[in-house]
């Protein structure tokens, strides 16, 4: 490996360990020379009700409540579309939607008003079956090839089923935001987030300031996953305004609770894919993948976008149609969960290709060998795959790791017994950074580097440091190729009011995109670098050359420049009395390109790998038919202990991008998006295979195999 | 004074606030102990976790008037120690340290296994970490860290 691979200590790793970083709860009442009030949400009770009006109990002094009538610029959260509300309009769309926020001194005070604040509602019919809903937010369609003559032609069509549940980021700090007015009229906004410029944006609108009159700043971050990048937009917002109208700093973060409730997740999703095979191959796909959106728009178009383009999976199906909605219900908002749509698709896509397999009464893993794309294929959306797809050396490497052509002939046989076994297989690809042309388009990403007289440079750019490591990894790509020592180069936290507009903390795009910005940023210092002098160095982002222009409006070109690459392995047993999974090993070979800090990017291979174990598995969670969600605590809601999984064996397949730093392309998302398949399939395999128990549903717990085998018992 | 006397990081403090106060919330507001996080408080995620006379205890579930007379150790604390430097440095060369939340619960977490068992296997690593949640490492790193500060601090636990 490369030099820039070796590990190095983290900047953070200190005041991290020590307890000294102060996340957004750890500051002090009075840390601003001024007592900072307390805020708490005015939720509604109801999926789908009229305001008519809202009771407020005595208040006492230095108690105000803060709503829709307090906001200074537009009642809308500057997302994708304009229909998330800062607090809610003439009506409320879910349970849990703030109407209005109570803030003051003290919290407990603050809560007792909250609980006797009396809402008048007209109850209206809500919709909280995805089955039925039909109001589309929106609604995308795209193909190739003819699918209608390949169907007519075929041996065999398949259709199938495949659903997918919630997923909660749960990141250890919960969400929080913070607002404060400045001396000079301007309102400073900090907290918990991925996206300085996006709560920016946000704030500019809601305070109808323009640009200047807010700054965001960062503060250190306990895990975001996604779950940080739109959500606190709206509660910056929402702190804002209630700062304005008291003129104080106020301060709202949510318990537990009220974070897994009433904060976004992964879409839950109904994807329904039809399959035509002739002479033993895929000949055509159509599929119809719907995504449950909520009650509002927030970030759906853009998590649809990359789930319909992954429909096809990684195969070489010449004739492809799909189609893609994201669906209205009176529940809690989806957005963003790392991934952002691939892990609904991949499962149905790697599901589908394992249950045809069977059917045709061939090898699942040599079925799906003989569809893999290769470099210079057509992707799903007549764009390129331009590099290497190393797909096959990555099966062998986890085979050597897990054994696993071996166990999966042996566990193909007949099982008796109340412990059985099987191993999944999950082949699959996250394309890198943003969906078609919104680096070139939208964000513009800009990012600089400024040279102090004594020789210490400092990384300007927006993109947050959410545990990934980019506080590191940013300084190391500087340092390295100014050829100065590490100490120094920093990377602060970032405020709005001091670096440019890189873009947000999303797409796995930060190191790939940004630290690519700031290795010809340095280069081009290195070049001008004059002791003792201040100096200041910034780049732009440009599209590499080689790209095939990106249209959405037809889904027609490069979607993405390149893509990383994951083959898992998962190998089980399942205990047929109780229902009771036992992962036996996890095994994962990963392409992210370079790992620039090798340590770093095996730390979200392997965390990221535990998540998608965790979506697959455990980690359930439902609403009931009034839209009122079950599993709101860690004691309704699992996710993965230490003990839940033995050690997990991940390797790095290296296929450099010369387009990102050093080789390295987008990393983040890439280890959660197959678990499900390899994890569904190796239970279906541990219970006879599809023919007995055809599996099309993640997470798959204790309790859905006790219903999959009690079919059996009929 | 009347009040719950208990020693926190070596000093004897009175706290005077209620009993029925969560230990979380005394050492948070009250003694500026920022390193116990709260991240759920319900004893589920073991973020608050500090040593109770050397015993692993979810803070948030403790109740102020049940620490009388004991010692409770935070990371404030245990910052001080050769045990910590050790563990600091194990969690370093393997970057165990994400998002960094979980951290100082962790730590105490394996100062609480170390003390009581100082050679640990895997196994027994992870069932101490068991109480602790991490989103982000996926735990090998932070399993890895603990087995490798057994070592390098051979005779210190």
């Amino acid at each position: 490996m490369r030099e820039i691979c070796r590990s190095i200590k983290k900047k953070d790793h200190d005041p991290k360990i020590e307890g000294r970083s102060r996340y957004l709860a750890d500051y002090n009442l009075t840390d601003s020379g001024r007592e900072i009030l307390c805020g708490k949400l005015l939720r509604s009770q109801y999926a789908r009700a009229r305001v008519k009006g809202v009771e407020l109990p005595d208040m006492p002094d230095g108690y105000i409540y803060v709503d829709a009538s307090d906001i200074p610029g537009d009642n809308n959260v500057n997302i994708v579309l304009d229909d998330t509300p800062v607090f809610a309009r003439e009506t409320v769309e879910y349970i849990g939607e703030p109407i209005g926020m109570i803030v003051g001194p003290d919290e407990k005070e603050v809560s007792r008003l909250i609980s006797e604040t009396k809402v008048d509602y007209e109850a209206l019919e809500p919709m909280t079956d995805l089955r039925k809903a039909d109001k589309a937010f929106f609604n995308y369609e795209f193909g190739h090839g003819d699918v209608e003559k390949a169907f007519a032609e075929a041996d065999r069509v398949f259709e199938e089923e495949f659903t997918t549940g919630y997923q909660e980021q749960a990141y250890l700090e919960v969400q929080g935001m913070m607002a404060e007015p400045e001396d000079d009229g301007k309102m400073y906004v900090h907290g918990s987030l991925q996206c300085p410029y996006y709560v920016h944006g946000a704030l500019a609108r809601a305070m109808g300031t323009g640009p200047d009159g807010v700054h965001i700043y960062q503060d250190v971050t306990g895990g975001g996953f996604g779950g940080k990048e739109d959500y606190p937009s709206i509660l910056g917002c929402q702190v804002a305004v209630a700062a304005k109208k008291a003129n104080a700093p106020v301060r709202c973060y949510f318990d537990r609770r009220e974070d897994m409730e009433f904060t976004p997740k992964r879409h839950p999703s109904l994807c329904r894919y039809k399959m035509a095979v002739k002479d033993g191959r895929v000949t055509a796909v159509d599929c119809d993948v719907i995504f449950d959106a909520g009650a509002y728009s927030t970030l759906s178009a853009v998590v649809l976008q990359r789930g319909i383009i992954a429909a096809p999976g990684i195969y070489d199906i010449p004739n492809v149609h799909v189609t893609g909605r994201a669906l209205k219900t009176n529940t809690v908002p989806c957005g963003a969960y790392r991934g952002f749509g691939a892990p609904q698709t991949f499962f149905a896509v790697e599901m589908m290709m394992s249950h045809i397999a069977q059917a045709l009464g061939e090898d699942i893993l040599e079925f799906k060998a003989k569809h893999y794309v290769k470099q210079g294929d057509k992707t799903s959306t007549n764009g390129l795959y331009h590099f290497p797809v190393p797909i096959p050396a990555m099966v062998d490497e986890v085979d050597e790791l897990s054994d696993l052509r071996r166990k999966h002939k042996e566990y193909s046989k007949p099982q008796s017994g109340r412990y059985r076994r099987g191993i999944g297989l999950s082949t699959y690809f996250h394309g890198a950074g943003f969906t078609g042309s919104g680096e070139r388009d939208i964000i513009k990403a800009v990012a600089k580097l400024h040279k102090y007289p004594d020789g210490t440079v400092e990384v300007l750019a927006s993109n947050s440091d959410i545990g990934q490591g980019v506080r590191t990894t940013f300084p190391k790509i500087v340092a390295h190729e100014l050829n100065i020592p590490l100490e120094k180069v920093y990377y602060d936290h970032p405020d709005t009011a001091r670096v440019p507009d890189s873009g947000p903390t999303v797409a796995s795009r930060s190191l790939m995109t940004v630290g690519e910005l700031l290795r010809r940023a340095a280069i081009k210092l290195r070049n001008i670098w004059v002791e003792g002098e201040e100096q200041e160095v910034e780049e732009h982002y440009k599209e590499p050359d080689f790209m095939i222009p990106f249209y959405l409006d037809r889904f027609e070109g490069d979607a993405y420049p390149t893509y990383a690459w994951g083959v898992n392995a998962i190998e089980v047993e399942v205990d047929t009395y109780t229902g009771v999974t036992n992962i036996l090993g996890a095994y994962a070979s990963f392409d992210v390109g370079t790992p620039v800090d090798y340590n770093i990017v095996m730390g979200q291979m392997e965390g990221g790998f535990l998540q998608g174990i965790g979506y697959a598995s455990i980690e359930k969670m439902d609403y009931d038919k009034n839209g009122k969600i079950w599993n709101r605590s860690f004691t309704d809601y699992l996710i993965p202990t230490a003990v839940d999984v033995p050690e997990l064996k991940v390797t790095l397949h290296v296929e450099e991008y010369p387009d990102g730093p050093y080789g390295a392309k987008g990393a983040g998302e890439l280890p959660l998006v197959g678990a499900a398949p390899a994890f569904v399939a190796a239970v279906e395999q541990a219970l006879g295979g599809a023919e007995k128990h055809p599996l099309h549903s993640a997470p798959f717990n204790a309790e859905d195999v006790i219903s999959e085998l009690n079919k059996e018992v009929k | 004074m009347d009040g719950i006397k208990f020693v926190l990081n070596s000093k004897e403090v009175c706290y005077t606030g209620s009993a029925a106060d969560r230990l979380l919330d005394v050492l948070r507001d009250t003694y500026d102990m920022k390193s116990v996080k709260c991240g759920c408080k319900e004893g589920e995620c073991g973020a608050c976790a500090v040593l109770l006379d050397g015993v692993l205890v979810n803070s948030c579930c403790v109740a102020a008037g049940a620490v009388e007379g004991s010692e409770i150790t935070t990371v404030e604390g245990f910052r001080e120690t050769e045990q910590f430097k050790v563990l600091s440095n194990a969690f370093a060369g393997l970057s165990a340290v994400q998002c960094g939340f979980c951290i100082p619960g962790m730590v105490m977490a394996a100062q609480a296994l170390l003390s009581a068992n100082p050679h640990p296997t895997d196994d027994e690593i992870r069932e101490g970490l068991s109480g602790n949640l991490c989103r982000c490492t996926g735990y090998n790193a932070i399993v890895n860290a603990v087995k490798n500060a057994a070592k390098e601090g051979e005779g210190l636990w």
